[in-house]
């Protein structure tokens, strides 16, 4: 005797089918929302922009009328933000992670420290400005340059930065460490050249994506107080700086006034939708050219 | 089932290893290894017990034994390599060479110059050929370009790869065969210019042709070199080695010259495992 009646599943068949083609769209059509919401967003910036982005703007200085003005200082300013932030996180947060995952016992401490890191790494991006403020801009008197502005970055990225190291680190294989201790290398001299190099890719992914977070960030430089309208450019860590986030932020502010600064601030999204995007690549290229496979 | 405990006897039997004069020779071999009454945990187990063993110098001492005896703990003790497992205490003593290597000053590094370690699975480093031969020796300060140059090529020559490798020192040793990146890392060993070398299994990842490479490379060094390896195909043993020690639940059940050991065991334990009524 059989178990499964094959008419009755012939008579389920289509509706079974029909399911199985549904489930296929719903889930193609979440896809698309997020796709088609980004294809709007560009359009519209494009639209908006493109006209306005060429030679003049990207090198002219910034002004309060808009057919003059250029974006030459807030490039330069972002760029002295991204130095600081690099040599910052790379020094701190990967020496940070080194000590965790290399050095420190795994116990209840270690432990704590380690959640405490994913905690920060969740705390909105306006709490750290204010920490920024109190203690570089204030306490240390630096006042609002770009390494004042800097530091307070490189404190909202560190917790990723570290975190990005330490799984870097954890996915060098023991087997390697323990290759060169066998030959009766020091821990330090283990870490340097060969924990190091081999994790070497993944930290730099980490940091490159944390630092095209960190350019993009406005909360923490608002509350640090970088004025509306700073004219000359930036030549070093200690002068006074805008970045492009914060002069779309001034102008889309202001474009109630003055039309044509919704006009500027788009093009200044272009310029630094092209910067992230850079940074991004680079970060996939390194992690494919370089990633060791063991 | 009984045939194939009988040929694997026999085979152990035939093999003409030492002869009485040899014998005489053994008796009178430095000791290189003293180890007396240790005892090894990891946390609450007990996974080495009271262990007495002593290896003699330019011999192969062969560890043998089922998985988890403590085969790999124990080759790990002589350099001390247990010790990156946060866990482990140990208690009793290990000279090398009239050295007490668990004292407390004793230098690791020191003693992992002069004793190196080759593992179970092929571990190069994700560098080209020559810098994994060169590793050794530059981390124990050897600059000069010549030297190392010198070094490297005599290591491969040492394992017998140099043929196979010369033409592309500077390619990623990744790119090796597995057996052949076994041969890199006792080239790698051998460069540090150790006095023994311990081997964890060297072949268990390797296929049949690699093994028997492997196998002859480990006779040919045992003119310059004391050998403690741990192997668990007892025919790798019997084939390759001077004394064995065989390991059962972190005991020494029986350390007996390797003719002595397979042709009459004196413990039952042992005989059962050779006969391969277990493990
Ligand atoms: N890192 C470790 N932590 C805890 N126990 C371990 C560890 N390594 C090995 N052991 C235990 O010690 C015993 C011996 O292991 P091992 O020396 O690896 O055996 P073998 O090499 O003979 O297979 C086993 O019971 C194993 O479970
Ligand atoms: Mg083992």
């Amino acid at each position: 005797m059989k178990y499964i009646d094959s008419s009755l599943v012939e008579k389920r068949m289509n509706k079974r089918i029909l399911k199985n083609n549904l489930s296929k769209i719903l889930f193609l059509l979440a896809t698309l929302f997020g796709l088609v919401v980004l294809v709007i967003l560009i359009m519209r910036v494009l639209i908006e922009g493109l006209k306005w982005v060429n030679f003049d703007f990207l090198t002219g200085k910034l002004s309060t009328n808009a057919e003059q003005a250029g974006i030459m200082g807030a490039i330069l300013g972002s760029l002295w933000l991204m130095l600081v932030v690099i040599v910052c996180t790379m020094i701190i947060g990967v020496g940070a992670a080194i000590y965790l995952e290399l050095y420190a016992k795994k116990g209840k401490l270690n432990s704590l420290i380690q959640t405490n890191i994913a905690n920060l790494a969740g705390v909105p991006s306006i709490v750290y400005g204010i920490l920024g403020m109190t203690l570089f801009v204030r306490a240390l008197d630096l006042g609002n340059i770009v390494l004042a502005g800097g530091l307070t970055l490189s404190l909202l990225v560190l917790p990723i930065v570290i975190v990005a190291a330490q799984e870097a680190l954890r996915s060098v294989p023991n087997s390697l460490s323990e290759a060169s201790y066998g030959m009766g290398a020091t821990k330090w001299q283990t870490i340097k050249r060969i924990i190091l190099p081999a994790a070497l890719p993944g930290i730099l992914t980490g940091a490159i994506l944390a630092l095209s977070r960190a350019i993009g960030e406005t909360a923490p430089l608002v509350v640090i107080g970088i004025p509306a309208l700073i004219i000359p450019f930036p030549g070093s860590i200690f002068d006074k700086f805008t970045t492009l986030p914060m002069q779309i932020y001034y102008w889309t502010l202001d474009s109630s006034l003055v039309a044509e600064y919704a006009n500027l601030a788009a093009a200044t999204i272009i310029v630094l939708l092209i910067l992230l995007f850079m940074l991004n690549a680079t970060a996939i290229f390194i992690r494919n050219k370089y990633q060791q496979r063991f | 089932m009984t045939q194939t405990i009988a040929k694997k006897n026999e085979s152990v039997k035939h093999l003409p290893r030492l002869t009485t004069v040899s014998n005489d020779r053994l008796s009178k071999q430095k000791v290189v290894y003293q180890v007396e009454g240790f005892n090894l945990w990891y946390d609450e187990t007990h996974a080495l017990k009271d262990i007495e063993l002593s290896v003699y110098d330019r011999e192969i001492t062969a560890i043998i034994g089922p998985s988890g005896c403590g085969k790999s703990t124990f080759l790990k003790s002589l350099n001390r390599m247990v010790e990156l497992i946060p866990s482990v205490k140990t208690s009793g003593d290990i000279s090398y060479q009239g050295n007490r290597i668990l004292d407390k000053h004793f230098k690791v590094e020191q003693l992992r110059t002069k004793v190196g370690m080759v593992f179970q699975k092929p571990n190069p480093f994700p560098k080209s050929i020559y810098e994994n031969i060169a590793y050794g020796p530059k981390i124990h300060g050897i600059k000069n370009k010549k030297i190392l140059n010198q070094i490297v090529e005599r290591s491969l020559r040492d394992a017998y790869l140099w043929d196979e490798v010369k033409d592309r020192l500077n390619e990623n040793a990744y790119g090796l065969s597995g057996g052949q990146q076994q041969r890199l890392c006792i080239a790698r060993a051998l460069a540090i210019e150790p006095e023994v070398i311990l081997m964890d299994e060297p072949t268990s990842a390797l296929d049949p042709v690699s093994t028997s490479k492997i196998e002859e490379l480990i006779q040919e060094l045992k003119s310059k070199y004391s050998i403690v390896i741990v192997t668990h195909n007892m025919q790798q043993a019997a084939r390759i080695s001077d004394r064995t020690a065989f390991f059962l639940n972190g005991e020494i059940i029986e350390f007996d010259l390797t003719e002595s050991l397979f042709s009459n065991p004196s413990d039952q334990r042992t005989e059962d495992y050779i006969t391969g009524r277990f493990g």
